[in-house]
């Protein structure tokens, strides 16, 4: 493999008594979308503005295009497009301006009118900023992050707020940088989205990264266990089902979790048959990527806001 | 690009988003100017006999420009700075290779050639509508004058910055700052009007003592070249000031 854009091992932020970040270790590869899934106040904005050079960590090692982001300069700059979760620019400049204006702090930008298209501003272009959607608006922060032509983008919740058809839009052009072959960091707590876009996926929750893998590894992760729900009969009792099920019962109603659900449901079945005894509301349901998510974070603090 | 062409080139897109912003238009270009034509239209051709018999008009010229600069200077760049930073508009730019002191450089230069075509502007004005002489042979005072307080209420500027929580408070926590300094220092009454332990009061600010180096300086009375050495030193002692809080306490990142 070659040398990872990002590598992070260890990585900690304390906020007073708040453990934002709680040792994070993960490595982005060239070329890659990689995307950091996890619900409001996971700790997923401390971390990429680590990574950005904003924040300063209390622990770990973290490297970014070769350097220590917390002493990187503008060279290191030179190299990388930010997209943060909110920022405006100034309204009274147009798109095309805006563009200019920062193609002008780089050392070899990219062109302005090819930047404007790749983004799908070009009918755009000659507007006011501050006249823009918000979905506009959010183009038009990629389009910026991108003005430099850097290799690496870090994308903070591009999509936040939006409708889906805007989000689909953004979902494009984000997946039209991998044709450019930039690197991509990107934060989002949408399922969706990690799945449309990456590569690779991170969940974290509560600071700490649970589970990690290509999206199918992530998707082949929830086939693993099937899940078998049934109501027993009055006078049944959850002692009398076959031993090796190893059911749990509560409230009369009775769940298994399979790897592989048929010879489960075999055994199951040929046992209430023999004995006739009814499986009211027998249920065999794969979690959705959905539900695997809400379970890998479900302690979390809900839509509270990130530090 | 090197520092001063990158500086320009900020500056450029500084000029375009000042002038196309109503509200920075009307209250730093548009508003000194009103305050020009209704003091002299209240005040019409009087003399103040206990300032040598000058006319108001002349008086309210070089007062008036005061008033502009610091306009063009503290209360534009505290008032654009905020509103940049809780926008996160700053913390973007400070993502980028251009240097912080460079985008400084760029949004005080803004601000002192707002401050020079203010004094154009007023300058003219006064000419014209009043017949107040411009002090042709005190040119190099004027200029001395107009760079050390523009450069001293830049600095203040950007120090107030991180005194203002939002970029609503921003407009008027800057005003709180100068508008009752504006009539205890004489700039919008006669000094000769206000008690002396007022001025006293207003001794220790800078804004009265940037008014008495212009006032000088215009004045068609004034013998010499001009140069208030004294009170220049004063603005420029909190124009270091402004310099040491603002390296301290500037914040790029928004509240919150």
């Amino acid at each position: 493999m070659a040398e990872p854009v990002i590598s992070v091992a260890g990585l900690r932020k304390s906020y007073g008594e708040l453990e934002a970040v709680r040792g994070i270790d993960l490595e982005v590869a060239p070329g890659e979308i990689f995307a950091f899934l996890g619900p409001n106040g996971a700790g997923k904005t401390t971390t990429v503005e680590i990574l950005e050079g904003y924040r300063r960590r209390n622990a770990g090692e973290a490297m970014v295009l070769g350097a220590d982001p917390a002493h990187a300069g503008r060279e290191w700059r030179e190299r990388i497009g930010i997209v943060l979760q909110e920022s405006k620019m100034h309204p009274e400049l147009t798109v095309r301006e805006s563009l200019e204006l920062f193609a002008g702090y780089y050392r070899s930008p990219r062109e302005v009118a090819n930047t404007i298209d790749l983004t799908g501003l070009a009918e755009k272009a000659e507007d006011r900023v501050g006249r823009l959607s918000g979905g506009q608006q959010r183009r038009l922060d990629v389009a910026l992050a991108l003005i430099g032509d850097p290799e690496l983008l870090f994308l903070d919740e591009p999509t936040t707020g939006f409708d889906p058809s805007a989000r689909r839009r953004a979902w494009e052009v984000v997946a039209s940088l991998r044709d450019l072959g930039k690197t991509v960091f990107l934060t989002t707590h949408y399922m969706e989205e990690a799945q449309a876009l990456a590569d690779r996926v991170a969940i974290i929750a509560q600071g700490q990264i649970v589970a990690a893998g290509s999206p199918d590894e992530l998707a082949g992760r929830t086939g693993a266990a099937a899940r078998i729900s049934f109501r027993l009969p009055a006078g049944v009792a959850g002692s009398d089902l076959p031993e090796q099920l190893a059911a749990s019962v509560g409230n009369g109603e009775v769940r298994l979790a399979a790897d592989d659900p048929v010879p489960v449901l075999y055994e199951l079945t040929s046992w209430a048959l023999e004995r006739r005894i009814p499986l009211a509301g027998l249920e065999v349901r794969r979690p959705s990527l959905e539900d695997v998510y809400l379970e890998l974070t479900a302690d979390g603090p809900d839509g509270e806001g990130e530090q | 690009m090197s520092g001063v062409s990158l500086a320009l080139h900020q500056f450029r897109f500084d000029q375009k988003t000042f002038w196309r912003n109503p509200a920075s238009v009307f209250f730093t270009v548009m508003l000194p100017v009103i305050f020009l034509l209704i003091f002299a239209t209240i005040f019409g051709n009087d003399r103040l006999e206990e300032l040598g018999g000058v006319k108001t008009t002349t008086y309210y010229v070089p007062a008036i420009i005061t008033l502009a600069v610091v306009s063009a200077t503290m209360q534009s760049l505290a008032i654009s700075l905020t509103v940049d930073r809780e926008s996160g508009l700053l913390k973007r730019t400070r993502g980028t290779p251009l240097p912080s002191r460079v985008f400084i450089a760029g949004r005080i230069g803004n601000s002192i050639v707002v401050s020079v075509l203010m004094l154009i502007i007023l300058a003219a004005l006064g000419r014209v509508l009043y017949g107040v002489e411009i002090p042709w042979e005190r040119i190099p005072a004027v200029l001395v004058t107009l760079s050390v307080g523009a450069a001293a209420f830049s600095c203040l500027g950007i120090a107030i910055t991180a005194a203002i929580p939002s970029a609503d408070a921003a407009a008027p926590v800057t005003n709180v700052a100068v508008l009752p300094l504006y009539f205890l220092s004489g700039v919008f009454i006669p000094e000769s009007e206000i008690p002396s332990g007022v001025l006293q009061v207003a001794d220790v600010f800078p804004i009265r003592h940037f008014f008495e180096a212009f006032f000088t300086a215009w004045d068609p009375s004034t013998a010499g070249a001009g140069f208030e050495w004294g009170h220049l030193a004063v603005v420029g002692v909190w124009g270091l000031a402004g310099v040491v809080i603002a390296v301290r306490t500037f914040r790029w990142t928004p509240r919150a």
